[in-house]
């Protein structure tokens, strides 16, 4: 066990062994992202009923809900990248969670635009302060300290312990989004999709939903692989292996 | 785990231990002020009665909108099931607002029990179905 752990922390989680996996795996996630956002895209636009309140209007939801959950889960995966390096120094979970925040808050301006676009006709306004739209507005605007924090720390080192430490402050805004339905009165409707009981949503709208939410995380591995394979040859061009995959 | 990697561990969990109390302490201190409505059972309960700029959230009543002669002006009841408020408005109202609904209603409180809006805001469900209720069985 204990030297199962050992190879796991050496070799396993390596800058270099993550490089051979990634490549491995790119294909598929590829793949899979465009089939699943190309199904999601054109049942939800095309083929899903309207709804029987809104109407047409109600297809924004397959933009807006599934860049609102990719908000949350890219800071969800970037907190546990956090306390990897924090306490295990794994330097693949500092490449993670530096390629992840300009991701996380271009889907948290997504869902924060997509949400005003549908509130207007709606609700009767584009914006309300409160508690689901504030906690998410300050969702986006701890992305962006962590943006300008990682971006103005030179040393490395230094870098990923001070954006790490960032990151887990900002965590705590995460339940705070979740719950904010439940805790508050709010204009914000609670939660449709549920993991543990039945979703509010008929089936046949449920479906494409879905399949976006897959879509758009699927979106953020690929991005994410890419960025880090990119950083990785950088970082390490005067090893023998790169040296090897360069050529 | 060596020493030093369980050291750094507990000094994380103490940190957001402490970070997730002083959070949640704010938090519950500023209940009042973050909820956006009062209902009116809870406006009507409250001392010294708050008059101006505030907000008052629940149902639209059922069979009370009613139009004024020139149609601009729109009268109807909002409720919470135990207390309700007429509230008066001029203006356009939301795709949906309608009865049944629950709204969001920003003014004053005039007389008691009347409430001038100069804002009226529509609260949707969590539910998404189509129109052809037959197939599904959700409560609306």
């Amino acid at each position: 066990m204990r030297r199962a752990w050992y190879w796991i922390s050496q070799q396993g989680l390596s800058t270099q062994s993550f490089y051979k996996t990634s490549g491995r795996l790119l294909p598929f996630i590829t793949a899979g992202f465009l089939v699943l956002f190309l199904y999601g895209l054109i049942a939800g636009l095309f083929f899903a009923p309207a709804d029987y309140q809104q109407g047409d209007g109600f297809r924004i939801i397959y933009v807006h809900v599934p860049s609102a959950f990719a908000a949350m889960a890219i800071y969800f995966c970037m907190t546990i990248c956090a306390v990897l390096t924090l306490v295990w120094r794994i330097k693949i979970a500092s490449l993670c969670l530096t390629a992840s925040t300009s991701l996380g808050a271009g889907f948290t301006f997504l869902a924060l635009v997509t949400g005003s676009i549908w509130g207007k006709p709606m609700w009767g306004t584009w914006w309300i302060w409160d508690a689901r739209l504030t906690s998410v507005l300050i969702l986006f605007f701890i992305y962006g300290g962590l943006i300008a924090l990682q971006s103005i720390i030179a040393n490395k080192q230094h870098r990923d312990r001070a954006v790490s430490l960032m990151t887990l402050v900002g965590a705590i805004n995460l339940p705070i989004i979740h719950y904010s339905v439940i805790w508050w009165s709010t204009l914000h409707q609670g939660a449709t999709l549920s993991l543990f009981s039945e979703s509010l949503i008929a089936p046949a709208m449920l479906r494409p939903l879905l399949a976006m939410i897959a879509a758009f995380m699927l979106f953020y591995g690929m991005i994410v692989c890419l960025r880090m394979r990119n950083t990785i040859l950088v970082t390490d061009m005067k090893t023998e292996w790169v040296k090897k995959v360069l050529q | 785990m060596n020493r030093q990697q369980k050291n750094r561990l507990m000094a994380i969990i103490v940190c957001i231990v402490l970070l997730g109390s002083a959070a949640g302490l704010v938090l519950y201190a500023l209940k009042q002020n973050i909820n956006l409505f009062y209902t009116p059972t809870e406006l009507l309960q409250s001392h010294p009665l708050p008059t101006d700029g505030i907000r008052i959230g629940g149902y639209v009543k059922n069979r009370s909108v009613k139009y004024d002669k020139s149609g601009q002006t729109v009268r109807f009841i909002v409720t919470d099931r135990k207390n309700e408020l007429t509230v008066i408005y001029r203006g356009i109202l939301p795709n949906l607002f309608r009865e049944g609904q629950t709204v969001v209603v920003g003014g004053k409180l005039e007389v008691p029990h009347t409430f001038i809006a100069d804002l009226v805001l529509a609260k949707h469900g969590e539910r998404y179905k189509p129109k052809s209720v037959g197939k599904y069985s959700y409560k609306v």
